[in-house]
């Protein structure tokens, strides 16, 4: 069966209890990304440093099915606590092997729990909920950046 | 033009799928895992059977040609072979042959309704007739929260563009229409609908809705996207005023549609697209155009489209409409049937036969309509999961997204069986199998 190929424990674990579920104070920027073909929505929450160089806390609602969930969880653990160029280093390899068809050999060093979502880039109809919550972390955190920290 | 052959069981009264799968291929191919297909999306896109191909293939072969220009014999034989596809399907629904405009989808056909009424609403230099398609700020377009997108927001458009109001019917917690909702008023203008829900499957009450329509001198614009190739369809009967389908819901191909428009109307109507073939005069100063329906039909057109819809409504026919429909009222049933006997599964619409037809839209508690699509699509089954291009209508029940199973003449009791079976196996992989019984 290939349904486990997807669903992988780790996976499934992450979406029964997920990390980072419930959007927290005090945050930077938030952004709100929405799946337009099948309607799931996440709002999520940046807080960074005073410097604005380090994650502090990301905290997300996410309406979506197993994979958004997880994958929103997933980044919850990866980012947190790492600098914003690493947390954009690891978005981009997650990005990559998420696009990249089940061609892309992921780097578990990296990524670590997220190397799970690898079977889900064979599906291309579910490649864009298992990114729909490191887009809005990336959004927020630009926003942080330009100094405009409201959901558009 | 192409003898059609007739589909094997065609004339009976019942509809045997197991006679008509030979004629669909794709069929039988296996998907993942080498599992048999299940395709249970013709909602969205109908299969289709090779006799439509062969229709196609062989307009292209002997006749292909740019139709109404040019003299030599292929240009004959093309429009000789457009016009009779014309002729035919205009049968099929109970019309004129001069009342069906050929467009790329249904999409495209309301949008050219709501185009034209732009264009008179601009009344700059139009003929007086053009003059009762006019909108302005204090009219009303009123739609249903159960619509199509494609019957939602060309709609909002106009309103944006000539300041006229929107409003709708709401729908009812069993997925009908709402008719106490909302009133008409003398400043309602055009009322638009889908025949039946592509979500729901719920079929509208027609003839109270035009009835309500023409008591206010509104326009009645149907969308038949998911009537006509289902049930039959006599949109004369229907009395409505424009209607549209898509070639590719009802065994056709993608790529050409249909606009219904009542004679006199298309005559008053001013174009939407302009330029080669539906003109009548061309100076350089200004234009005036050919009659309905040419004057819709600019460009060379769509043409072994238009010939493999001609097949399919030919196609259609054989089968028989009465027996399709009965056939997928069945198919609903079973589906129906299985799916209520599984705790924490819920039909989002009619839960009857009743006014309905074969499109059944469901929610499984504690598992997304996405996660049941894929392990649906782990055992073969193809169904559509999402918000349909109905957002409005899930955003009315509470729900992000819906599972949908919907069926054309090849779908059998079989296939429909493992549905449910599915939605079985997908709440016994997420953990919640059997949620609210104890067992």
């Amino acid at each position: 069966m290939q349904l486990e190929q997807m669903y992988q424990e780790i996976i499934l674990d992450h979406y029964r209890s997920p990390h980072g579920s419930g959007l927290k104070d005090p945050f930077d920027a938030e952004s709100q990304q929405i799946n337009p073909t099948c309607g799931d929505e996440i709002t999520l929450r940046v807080k960074l440093d005073d410097a604005g160089e380090k994650v502090l806390d990301v905290s997300h609602e996410t309406l979506g099915c197993s994979i958004s969930q997880a994958s929103a969880s997933v980044l919850t653990d990866l980012v947190v606590g790492q600098t914003v160029d690493e947390a954009m280093r690891i978005l981009a390899a997650f990005q990559e092997m998420a696009q990249g068809r089940g061609k892309v050999e992921p780097d578990e060093d990296v990524l670590g729990d997220a190397i799970a979502f690898a079977g889900v880039a064979k599906y291309p109809a579910r490649v864009k909920c298992a990114l729909l919550g490191w887009m809005a972390f990336k959004d927020a955190v630009v926003r942080v950046q330009d100094g405009k920290g409201a959901t558009a | 033009m192409t003898a059609v052959q007739a589909p094997a069981g065609a004339g009976l009264t019942r509809l045997d799928p197991a006679a008509l799968r030979p004629d669909f291929a794709i069929l039988s191919r296996t998907v993942r895992n080498g599992r048999p297909l299940v395709y249970l999306d013709s909602g969205a896109t109908s299969q289709r059977p090779r006799q439509v191909l062969d229709a196609e293939r062989e307009f292209l072969e002997q006749h292909n040609a740019a139709v109404h220009r040019g003299a030599h014999l292929l240009a004959e034989e093309a429009t000789d072979a457009y016009e009779s596809a014309r002729s035919r399907i205009a049968a099929f629904v109970g019309a004129e042959p001069d009342e069906l405009v050929f467009v790329k989808n249904a999409t495209e056909g309301i949008n050219l309704v709501a185009y034209a009424m732009s264009n008179s609403s601009v009344r700059t230099g139009l003929g007086a007739e053009s003059e009762r398609f006019a909108l302005g700020p204090g009219d009303e377009i009123v739609v249903t929260e159960l619509e199509h997108h494609a019957n939602l927001v060309p709609w909002q458009e106009l309103c944006r563009r000539t300041g006229a109001t929107l409003r709708w019917y709401e729908v009812t917690d069993s997925g009908r229409i709402d008719l106490d909702s909302l009133e008409l008023s003398e400043r309602t203008k055009v009322v638009a609908f889908a025949h039946q829900s592509n979500v729901l499957g719920s079929v509208a009450p027609v003839a109270e809705l035009v009835r309500r329509a023409r008591a206010v001198g509104a326009l009645v614009v149907l969308d038949a996207c998911q009537s006509v190739p289902h049930m039959p369809v006599d949109l004369r009967a229907l009395d409505v005023d424009f209607a549209v389908f898509s070639g590719h819901k009802m065994l056709g191909p993608s790529g050409v549609g249909v606009l219904y428009g009542r004679t006199e109307l298309l005559e008053a109507m001013p174009p939407f697209l302009t330029g080669g073939s539906m003109i009548e005069l061309v100076r350089m100063e200004g234009s005036t155009y050919a009659p309905p329906p040419q004057r819709f039909e600019a460009g060379v057109p769509m043409t072994s489209q238009a010939v493999g819809l001609g097949a399919a409504v030919d196609y259609l026919s054989a089968i028989g409409m009465d027996a399709l429909h009965a056939h997928e009222l069945e198919l609903a049933q079973v589906a129906l049937d299985g799916l209520r006997a599984l705790p924490g599964v819920r039909i989002i619409g009619p839960e009857t036969l009743e006014s309905r037809g074969g499109t059944v839209a469901f929610v499984v508690d504690g598992v997304h309509a996405h996660d049941v699509g894929q392990v649906l699509d782990d055992r073969g089954i193809a169904v559509r999961v999402g918000h349909h291009c109905a957002w409005p209508l899930h955003r009315r029940f509470g729900v992000a997204a819906t599972v949908r199973a919907s069926f054309h003449c090849y779908n059998t009791v079989d296939e429909v069986a493992q549905l449910a079976e599915g939605v079985r196996a997908a709440q016994e992989f997420f953990g919640v199998a059997g949620a609210g019984t104890g067992d």
